[in-house]
């Protein structure tokens, strides 16, 4: 960790020095550590301290409007090297070709302080991360399994800073852990997240993952067809992240590739679905600014199944008359553009053991696995379930089935809502960087289209 | 530099380390994308930092910073020495390493053209040109073009003697074509060379130049905006020949994977997952037919996981993988080759085939894939499609889904041909097919000859917590499989 002093003394040295028409200084500082363990023993255990600055410099085009930019980046702090990367994003922009969509860099806003950092995360020890790590070993060496997994604590900084007056700094704290525990014909997952390292129960965590693996040995082959599905927010997390590479996001909505293209103010799910961004909420893991300095908003995505909008950053919303930035910028240079990375499902009013126990017959779901879109349009998702897949019969999980292949799309599948649990759960987000809370679901007519081994 | 490792090797023992080593890493990137006739990113970025790796009390610590001082070398040393401590607190085992590995020397990629020497001009100017002759097709709704350098400099050196610098040097350019037919929501794209992105390898700018990226880009538009009005590929049974890019990644998912050995061992059981590779399958199990015939060789020119050492010091080495159809090995590291001959015996390699690979200084090298090939057959790609009566060609990944032993996967591509009475046929969009890995290559009855085969990168293979992305390589020439499943789309 550098302190938001140093930061800004490195980030005036170089906006001093600068002789572009605008200059933009973004530092990212990270501490943190990483616990792992598989066969029901630590085997990976590492630590890494780095800061990286990025340098982004704006020459105006005088001829024909716009703007050249260039972008350097280094992680080496020393003086004469952070300005060697200041001539070199310079020198990017001096040959480079002029862009006239962009406007300008962000102007200072007033950055809400929001708390996230917790010196215990920050202090973790690697005896501390062993101790948690060793707790699901031992639990599940006493259970006759084996758990693998990986426990990670950091410390980060972000600050954003330019010429034209803009300086956020924000510092955090993650700790997060998961695991897979395993027999010889079965699998269990759970996974928790925190900003402070001893909100995490790791026996708990175990616990829940360990009963699932007891619970699956042995599965039993199931057809592949339409069914009714349980997901756990393990698995539900996954239409949050696709529905984000295909479309909440503003450039894919502009270039007409967006599942929400055309569809803004219709009425594109079941009503009980609302989804949204919000970086300031402390019920996730908040973070008051983007990468380009711009105060985070709250953006309704879906909001009562209804399209409502996408997130921009400031290029994006250069585009368009009248828009303006949601704070959503991603590191530049960023070709794909903005993206939301605090997202929210809202909850309902049911419960997993309620959706079981008005289940007919269906699948239950922990959570799945290598998902990828085969039609972003229709947001059409394959994938594998994994670790923890059931048959539900009469209201009952009766046994376990061995994992399945679905090609469905999600679209379709939040039209085809029975129930959407009360409970919540925070998961790690996209990258790492940030977090979603997301309910459980039941649907209808999933379509599994597959089957596997195991 | 040696002053650097050796204080760290030093402390590192003294302090109780058994074994130890150290890996000082800089690496440049450099990144430049057009779109729409807009350079939208232009980046040039440098890391650099050191690594130890330490066994104490017969387990693994691993720390590193990106402040390459004295004072951080003792700093990190003294962290990965307690970590190992810490991880001993839980070992069931000591951490056998195998013979000792005591390299020297240097290595740099083969280059004819350093492409740090090519100006910033001349490559916008390539990427400008061939932005607009992909945007030649009126339907064109986004046309991307890009190019990505990459140097990496590193210098090993362990407790065991071994002193090795490298430097590695990649190419890499695409372009992409979008069209979007608004009035049915749909859309389709077309790649050159490869999928998502770019084609990278480890050679310099004369790379990009052949790939003639201007040259092409007007095919690469047209086929966008003709997939639109193109027949859905139809579902069925059917006999299927899959172009080189395809097979590459193929190979990648359902052979790279799971012969690696960590997996199999179960230590990347939390993220990546496992294999069906067992053990017990060692020389022991049809992977696939008698023409199936794979290699992993980091020593092959132009691959991406093409290097002098690995990140434990050991040479590069190229090691059969699947001989006449039969599954004869793994790719391993020092660690894993021991535990793999303790359960099957002296007929397994005592030492590592050289297959740990670490993204950076920040990064513990874990095992991963070199270039993973399928070696090349007998057939002309006429004579193939003449051979075949009935059955769809397809080319260029879209999407690519596989389970976490890697046995069921699913894979679409952006293109595809009908293949009738032994000619190419209709266009088809949407094309996907579905197998079991085993299946898949017993189905594979003909494998095009050395004429069509060359070695394609794939630099986003992700694995590891903390998340890593390796750079890897797949030689591959178009090859029949009969009697797959494709069309899953409704």
């Amino acid at each position: 960790m550098l302190g938001r002093q140093r930061i800004k003394q490195i980030t005036e040295r170089i906006l001093a020095r600068s002789t572009a028409d605008q200059t933009e200084v973004m530092i990212q500082t990270y501490d943190g550590a990483l616990t792992r363990f598989a066969n029901s023993v630590i085997h990976q255990n590492v630590a890494e301290t780095d800061s990286t600055v990025s340098i982004r410099a704006v020459l105006r085009d005088p001829a024909g409007g716009g703007a050249k930019i260039g972008v350097a980046g280094t992680n080496n702090l020393d003086e004469p090297a952070l300005f060697r990367t200041l001539e070199a994003a310079l020198a990017i922009a001096r040959r480079q070709s002029p862009n006239p969509d962009f406007k300008s860099l962000p102007g200072p806003q007033s950055i809400k302080e929001v708390a996230a950092y917790c010196d215990a995360t920050a202090g973790c020890t690697p005896e501390a991360r062993a101790r948690g790590a060793g707790a699901i070993c031992l639990l599940a060496r006493d259970a006759g399994v084996v758990a693998s997994g990986a426990l990670s604590t950091a410390a980060v900084e972000l600050t954003v800073s330019n010429t034209l007056g803009a300086f956020a700094y924000h510092r955090a704290t993650q700790a997060d852990i998961n695991t897979v525990i395993m027999s010889d014909t079965s699998a269990g997952y759970a996974a928790a997240f925190s900003l402070d390292v001893r909100d995490l129960d790791f026996e708990a965590i175990g616990r829940e993952a360990a009963a699932k693996c007891l619970k699956s040995q042995n599965p039993k082959p199931l057809e592949p067809g339409e069914y009714t599905v349980i997901l756990e927010p393990y698995a539900v997390q996954d239409f949050l992240h696709m529905m984000t590479w295909t479309g909440f996001g503003a450039v894919s909505l502009q270039e007409g590739r967006s599942f929400m293209a055309g569809k803004i103010g219709q009425q594109i799910v079941d009503t009980r679905v609302s989804i949204w961004d919000d970086g300031l909420n402390p019920d996730g893991m908040p973070i008051p600014f983007d990468f380009e300095g711009v105060p985070k908003q709250r953006v309704d995505l879906i909001r009562d199944g209804v399209a409502r909008g996408v997130v921009y950053d400031s290029y994006a919303a250069g585009k368009e008359e009248g828009k303006a930035s949601t704070g959503h910028a991603l590191p530049a240079p960023n070709p794909m553009g903005p993206m939301p990375l605090n997202l929210f499902f809202a909850g309902g009013d049911t419960s997993l053991e309620e959706m079981i126990r008005g289940t007919e017959r269906g699948i239950y779901v922990t959570r799945f696995h290598y998902t990828r879109p085969v039609d972003p349009m229709r947001v059409v998702i394959t994938g594998m379930t994994r670790d923890g897949t059931f048959l539900v019969e009469q209201g009952e999980i009766t046994y376990p089935v061995r994992n399945l292949r679905f090609t469905q799309s999600y679209l379709d599948a939040l039209n085809h809502l029975d129930g959407i649990s009360r409970a919540s759960r925070l998961l790690t987000g996209m990258g790492g960087i940030a977090c979603d809370r997301v309910p459980a679901l039941k649907m209808h007519q999933f379509r599994f289209t597959g089957a596997t081994e195991f | 530099m040696k002053t650097l490792t050796d204080r760290a090797l030093d402390l590192a023992q003294v302090q109780g380390a058994s074994y130890a080593d150290i890996r000082v890493v800089r690496r440049l990137t450099q990144n430049i994308t057009v779109k729409n006739g807009i350079v939208e990113a232009l980046s040039d970025d440098e890391s650099q930092g050191i690594g130890v790796r330490v066994v104490v009390d017969g387990a693994w610590g691993f720390a590193s910073s990106s402040v390459l001082s004295p004072e951080q070398v003792d700093h990190v040393t003294a962290l990965a020495v307690q970590i190992a401590r810490a991880s001993a607190l839980f070992k069931v085992r000591d951490v056998r390493m195998g013979p000792p590995v005591r390299h020297t020397g240097t290595y740099r990629t083969a280059v004819q053209i350093d492409p740090w020497s090519v100006s910033l001009d001349d490559k916008i100017s390539l990427l400008l040109q061939a932005n607009q002759a992909l945007r030649m097709s009126p339907g064109v709704r986004v046309a991307s073009s890009s190019l990505a350098f990459w140097r990496e400099e590193k210098t090993f050196a362990n407790s065991e003697g071994a002193y090795l610098e490298q430097t590695i040097v990649e190419s890499g350019g695409g372009i992409e074509a979008i069209a979007v037919d608004k009035q049915r929501g749909e859309v389709q794209k077309r790649s050159y060379p490869n999928s998502f992105a770019r084609d990278q390898r480890t050679e310099g700018w004369e790379g990009i130049l052949a790939m003639d990226l201007p040259g092409n880009a007007p095919r690469i538009g047209e086929e966008a905006v003709a997939l639109l009005s193109a027949d859905p590929c139809p579902s069925g049974v059917t006999t299927l020949i899959l172009g080189p890019t395809q097979l590459a990644l193929q190979i990648h998912e359902s052979c790279g994977h799971p012969i690696e050995l960590d997996r199999v061992f179960g230590t990347e059981a939390s993220y990546a997952g496992t294999s069906f590779l067992t053990p017990e399958k060692y020389r022991a199990f049809r992977y696939g037919s008698e023409a199936v015939n794979l290699t992993a060789d980091a020593t092959l020119p132009g691959g991406l996981g093409t290097f002098g050492w690995d990140d434990e010091g050991v040479a590069a080495q190229r090691v059969p993988i699947v001989r006449d159809g039969l599954f004869c090995g793994y790719l391993t590291s020092r660690e894993t080759a021991q535990q793999l001959r303790e359960i099957v015996g002296p007929e397994a390699p005592e030492a590592s085939g050289g297959a740990m690979r670490a993204d950076g200084w920040n990064r513990i090298p874990i095992i991963r894939m070199t270039n993973v090939s399928l070696e090349p057959g007998d057939w002309l790609f006429d004579d193939l499609v003449a051979d075949t009566d009935d059955g769809i060609y397809m080319e260029l990944n879209k999407s690519w889904s596989i389970d976490d032993k890697r046995l069921n996967f699913q894979f679409g591509t952006e293109i595809a041909y009908e293949i009738k009475g032994g000619r190419m046929g209709r266009m088809l969009k949407n094309a996907t097919y579905t197998g079991m890995t085993p299946r898949f290559w017993g189905s594979c009855d003909a494998i095009c000859n050395a004429s069509h085969w060359r070695v394609w990168g794939t630099p986003n293979c992700g694995k590891g917590q903390p998340g890593q992305t390796a750079h890897t390589g797949h030689g591959a020439a178009p090859a029949r499989f009969r009697n797959v499943q494709v069309g899953l789309l409704k």
